[in-house]
């Protein structure tokens, strides 16, 4: 940090005037001693940083460029043969069923789940900012699920959800109704992954808006309270502006981790029968029955595009907050 | 939000024994007594209410996993609902230890968890240290390449990654599993931003008694920063025993499946109803130690979970 205060074997000056000494030395030895002592720290740095560094270049940074490579081959995952077709899966995706099939999914999934669980998020926010007693232990509670196992989660509700003993056909036939086939129809299957990822996320997005609302101007509220607004008026033309930030960092968050959802869509839905993402898509067709890797790999590079177009925005609005505030 | 009133009224000039409104002038809202009806209603309303809401909707699916691991099928397939099981008999964890083996996912789960979060933790606290402590022409842009590198998504890397370990003869290994997740973008991050926020001076006077980059990190910087370093290993090891798409692919044996991936061969194993204590019992073995650990330390784990929307 301070280079004038490190050890000089060189220099014999008395304590009391050891500290103004170096002002008054040459230049070049200074410069000597600077740079054995950089050379020092390049190979200090290396050596810590190093082995990490490498791990993220080899395991981030060149799988990006070798997806964009496999998506050019014609390919069958295991064979020792594969043959570059250019663009050719791209073009088989775009123009075939599947791309409307599986970008629509993906549309869904990411709106419901984004949506859900940022508006019910917002509301159990809104309850745990009450000043009431037991708010620290809600916040945990509802915050639990995001933290378990989404293997066990989906176990769980597909239980609940199951047509046959499930607690819901069961409360379903309470009411004289007939529980709806969850698991066969394409379309319900899609409706319960959604319910269960919303189930499980919203406790993140609840504690974020939380976060949010403590840090709100108390006095601004209170003197808008105290000229009468209401905690509803209070709360749409204050807080909710106010809170603009929080929820556009939520929006690009949860939008990123719902692109990237795959635990649930897996154990719940194993054939992908409706609830097909993109990344669904891109697993079933390298490591499904096809094999087809060239495929998967196109299809991967498309979500990359996607989620990196998304970050690119995140980025840009920061900047941009920086920049004014 | 609700129920602002109670600072409103000293508490000894109303008594506790409030009668229903009416004693109370016209002009005077209705709300300043605290013990009013309208405003009991009021907090329970606005307060506990939603809060008990989302806490039951929250906990009743869990509690019914552990209730029913230990039904018995004859409990599970039938048309009334049984709420408790008859008897707290761990059948169901026998069936499911001797269907699949599930003392190996455990231990499997249990290494990759330990070894992996341990080497992620260290990486991350040498490349942190190296980036705010050291001097070096291009930190700059590593820590840019580092940032970049948390925002890539490990889920679109997956088909080269087998690739790569597969070619390397990581297929049904433990150090396949535990391999191309030890890069740690997010504890580097974490622990450069801690770091920078710790005073130089202490750092100074270390360096003047002659001691060296190791020692100063290992005697002075780990041991100030020790709520950052449990943040960053709490939510590593939430991370590494959930993890689920990464060992699915690089695992097809048994031997080396870790408890998520076993799961879902406990799933594949039981077709019918009677399958689900079973089930239960599975997921119980999955989502209990991790409670148990946010029970313990939550704190630390959702400020780690959470981090940047304070900053972003």
């Amino acid at each position: 940090m301070t280079p004038q205060l490190t050890a000089k074997p060189g220099t014999s000056a008395p304590a009391a005037t050891g500290r103004t000494m170096p002002q008054s030395r040459p230049v070049p030895q200074n410069r000597k001693r600077w740079s054995t002592r950089s050379l020092r720290d390049f190979v200090v740095f290396l050596a810590l940083a190093l082995p990490n560094l490498l791990l993220i270049a080899v395991f981030t940074y060149l799988p990006l460029i070798n997806n964009i490579y496999y998506s050019t081959l014609n390919w069958t995952l295991g064979s020792a043969s594969a043959a570059v077709v250019g663009l050719e899966n791209y073009v088989t995706f775009f123009t075939s069923a599947d791309a409307g099939r599986v970008l629509r999914t993906t549309a869904v999934f990411t709106a419901a789940t984004v949506g859900g669980s940022m508006v019910l998020g917002l509301l159990i926010a809104l309850a745990l900012n009450s000043k009431v007693r037991g708010t620290t232990f809600a916040r945990s509670a509802v915050f639990a699920p995001y933290v378990l196992s989404g293997v066990g989660v989906g176990l769980v509700w597909l239980f609940i959800f199951d047509p046959g003993y499930g607690v819901l056909a069961w409360i379903l036939r309470g009411v004289g109704q007939q529980s709806p086939q969850w698991i066969n129809d394409p379309q319900l299957s899609l409706v319960m992954v959604i319910i269960v990822y919303v189930w499980k996320n919203l406790g993140y997005c609840a504690v974020v808006f939380l976060a949010g609302l403590q840090s709100l101007p108390q006095d601004v509220m209170e003197a808008a309270s105290l000229d009468g607004a209401g905690s509803f008026r209070r709360f749409v033309s204050m807080s909710l502006p106010l809170l603009s930030p929080t929820t556009f960092f939520l929006l690009i968050t949860t939008m990123l981790s719902s692109l990237q959802a795959f635990d649930l869509i897996r154990i719940m839905t194993p054939l992908g029968a409706g609830t097909s993402t993109l990344i669904y898509e891109a697993y079933l067709q390298a490591f499904g029955a096809y094999n087809r890797a060239g495929y998967s790999a196109a299809i991967s590079v498309v979500l990359f595009v996607i989620l990196l177009v998304i970050t690119v925005l995140q980025l840009r609005f920061i900047e941009k907050k920086v920049h004014y505030s | 939000m609700s129920a602002p009133a109670p600072a409103v009224v000293p508490d000894g000039s109303t008594p506790g024994s409030s009668t229903p409104d009416s004693s109370t002038p016209d002009a005077a809202p209705p709300r300043a007594r605290p013990f009013s009806r309208a405003n009991l209603l009021q907090t329970l309303v606005g307060g506990y209410v939603p809060l008990a809401v989302a806490v039951l909707v929250v906990f009743l699916p869990l509690l019914w996993m552990v209730l029913s691991s230990f039904k018995q099928p004859g409990e599970i397939v039938t048309l009334d609902l049984q709420v408790l099981p008859a008897a707290l008999d761990p059948e169901n964890y026998r069936v499911a230890m001797t269907t699949v083996p599930f003392g190996q996912f455990f231990l499997n789960s249990t290494i990759v968890t330990v070894v992996g979060s341990g080497i992620k933790v260290i990486l991350a606290l040498l490349t942190a240290y190296a980036l705010v402590f050291v001097r070096f022409p291009f930190k700059n842009l590593i820590f840019i390449l580092i940032l970049v590198a948390l925002m890539v998504p490990a889920q679109v890397s997956i088909l080269p990654n087998y690739i790569l370990i597969a070619g390397m003869g990581g297929k049904n290994t433990l150090w396949g599993i535990i391999l191309p997740g030890l890069g740690t973008a997010f504890g580097t991050f974490l622990l450069r931003q801690h770091f920078l926020t710790l005073p130089g001076s202490i750092l100074e006077s270390a360096e003047i008694d002659g001691a060296g980059h190791w020692r100063r990190l290992w005697q002075i910087v780990v041991p100030v920063s020790v709520p950052s370093i449990a943040t960053v290993a709490l939510v590593t090891v939430v991370s590494e025993w959930n993890e689920y798409i990464w060992p699915l692919i690089i695992t097809d044996k048994p031997e080396s499946m870790t408890l998520p991936v076993g799961l879902t061969l406990l799933q594949n194993s039981e077709g019918n109803g009677a399958g689900w204590g079973i089930m239960m019992a599975g997921a119980v073995l999955v989502i209990i130690p991790i409670l148990l650990i946010f029970a313990m330390l939550q704190r630390y784990i959702v400020a780690g979970l959470t981090q940047g929307s304070v900053t972003g």
